[in-house]
């Protein structure tokens, strides 16, 4: 009797931590999302409303209309769907070498694509601005493509090389046996097998360059911006547009949450198990 | 014995990365060092130009350089700490069985994947001065009398700041955690049960003992992301007021924004050199996994 008392204690203390957690993680979006849909005398009111008197869509239309979001939106998609394009091609050979061949010299190119994970963005961030303007390719969406490859590579490198490690061998040797090339099984077994763990590469790469801000703030110009700079030019010309700036952070994140929702399971059995292992 | 054939095609494969990485990540550190040899700032073309070690020697005797290491001490220890403690805690709810626990896990990752810029200004907004919610609700709740600016005097920023990349950090921490928990064999509890343990004893004796690697590998893959972080920080406060918030990755970023590149390739330099200490533990942990 008095266990149970306690049992039942227990579980009602585990529900209220989870909903603390739950209400001091996901407040901000929820004011986010609350104040992007007030009319804007009520974002500016001395009496803070928690739900809006009158629900209004104005910030959002204002958002197309007088500020052209839709520009960063496009630059944005463009950006993030050719560095994930590029980072997965070039990283899935690397990946299948590290996973599938014995060669000299495996420890060492593994580790500098490791490093990278180190390197701070700052460090880079500087002389490639010179680079670029030297070559001419600066506000350029070509910059910030290129830029992104220095994290999304070795990071698709790594992640899918986990995968591989994963995938037994043995069905690409009995194909191999069966007379294919190696090519040829690479082609018909593993990338079908594979086709989920390089959705859910994809869609970190996708999420990574779509919400990326110093390069991108530094290497773009009013024509090649993308969303996350826009987003900051929100403030400072004619104040801060708190309206706008949180209509813009929903229509923002929206497409992120998708993609992570789909692509989560794989994507952190893969990051966990990959951090550690290596 | 017969001596095996090069088989040049691992390489092959690998070629197109590395090439892309020379170009992108190999060369740009190589021209870094260059440039914090040099006067290299591209408001006076004309006088860029070598100059030794003057860049480090400048930055010896910068005060804000000191002053900015050590803000990125603070944050890096108060700001990870809490991660790991609050991720920590999250964890081992989630790893308990309650009502909609697939649900709360998904969804309380969500500000992992929150673009830092808009991490920044949607706390901007929670902590403004005059409109800002939490003022709101700190005087309902009669905590404070009057409105407080958080992000524009210095004593209240870099704490209001460092809740934000807490915030940001909890979900990554619990989510590797969790990873490790669910790894540990449930026999352990049940002997430990046995033997009567109570349950603080079994998250000092078991869990934490198992989770060992976990938390090394994870904190210091954390103290390196956030010692880079400068989108927060830049967004919320610019490094203001008076430079109370202001890191050295926030510092450095700041310099190169006045295409000082020169002085500010030399500063990210010096970072970077600090912080290899860590890259260094975890890449040996990570060799040393790969040999096992």
């Amino acid at each position: 009797m008095k266990k149970g008392v306690f049992k039942l204690s227990g579980i009602f203390a585990i529900h209220i931590t989870v909903i603390i957690y739950l209400i001091f993680l996901l407040f901000p979006f929820y004011w986010t999302f609350i104040t992007s849909i007030k009319p804007e005398q009520e974002i500016y009111s001395n009496t803070i409303s928690y739900w809006p008197n009158n629900v209004s869509f104005e910030s959002y239309q204002k958002l197309f209309t007088s500020f052209n979001f839709l520009k960063p939106m496009i630059n944005s998609l463009f950006v993030a769907t050719s560095t994930t394009i590029i980072s997965l091609t070039v990283s899935i050979f690397a990946a299948y070498a590290f996973s599938r061949y014995k060669f000299k010299g495996k420890k060492y190119l593994m580790g500098i694509f490791l490093t990278n994970n180190m390197f701070p963005v700052v460090l880079l961030l500087i002389p490639l601005y010179a680079i670029m303007r030297n070559i001419g390719i600066l506000y350029t969406p070509f910059a910030l493509m290129l830029s992104y490859t220095t994290f999304t590579i070795p990071f698709s490198i790594w992640l899918l090389s986990g995968y591989l490690r994963d995938l037994p061998i043995s069905l690409e040797e009995a194909a191999m046996i069966d007379g294919a090339t190696r090519a040829q099984a690479f082609i018909k077994i593993v990338l079908p097998i594979l086709a989920p763990c390089i959705v859910a590469t994809g869609a970190y790469v996708f999420m990574t360059s779509w919400n990326e801000y110093v390069f991108a703030v530094m290497f773009t110009n009013e024509a090649s911006r993308t969303i996350p700079v826009a987003l900051k030019n929100l403030i400072g010309q004619l104040g801060v547009e708190w309206g706008m700036l949180t209509a813009g952070g929903i229509i923002t994140i929206i497409p992120v949450c998708i993609l992570f929702f789909f692509a989560q399971k794989r994507l952190t059995e893969g990051l966990t198990e990959g951090a550690v292992k290596g | 014995m017969q001596r095996k054939k090069l088989d040049i095609s691992p390489y092959l494969l690998i070629s197109p990365s590395l090439f892309i990485f020379l170009a992108v990540v190999l060369l740009p550190v190589f021209n870094a060092i260059l440039m914090s040899f040099q006067n290299y700032d591209l408001r006076r073309p004309s006088k860029i130009g070598f100059i030794g070690l003057s860049n480090y020697i400048t930055i010896f005797n910068d005060s804000l350089f000191w002053q900015s290491l050590w803000k990125t001490f603070l944050w890096v220890i108060f700001g990870v700490g809490f991660q790991f403690f609050l991720g920590f805690g999250l964890a081992l709810l989630l790893n308990k069985k309650f009502f909609g626990r697939g649900v709360v896990r998904s969804v309380s990752l969500i500000p992992w994947v929150t673009p830092g810029v808009l991490i920044a200004l949607m706390w901007r907004w929670i902590y403004d001065g005059n409109y800002g919610v939490l003022n709101d609700i700190l005087l309902k709740f009669r905590i404070i009398q009057d409105k407080i600016p958080f992000l524009a005097q210095q004593a209240t920023a870099f704490p209001s700041v460092v809740v934000t990349i807490i915030w940001q950090g909890i979900p990554f921490f619990a989510l590797m955690i969790l990873a490790g928990l669910q790894g540990i064999p449930t026999e352990l509890y049940d002997a430990a049960d046995v033997d009567g343990a109570n349950g603080l004893q079994k998250l000092f004796l078991i869990t934490i003992p198992m989770l060992k690697n976990t938390i090394y590998v994870s904190t210091l893959l954390r103290i390196i992301w956030v010692a880079n972080s400068v989108d927060v920080i830049f967004n919320m406060t610019g490094g203001g007021p008076a430079y109370s918030t202001q890191t050295l990755s926030v510092y450095v970023f700041n310099k190169g924004n006045t295409l000082n590149l020169g002085y500010a390739s030399t500063m990210s330099i010096i970072l970077t050199i600090i912080l290899s200490v860590v890259a260094i533990l975890y890449l040996r942990n990570i060799f040393r996994s790969e040999e096992e």
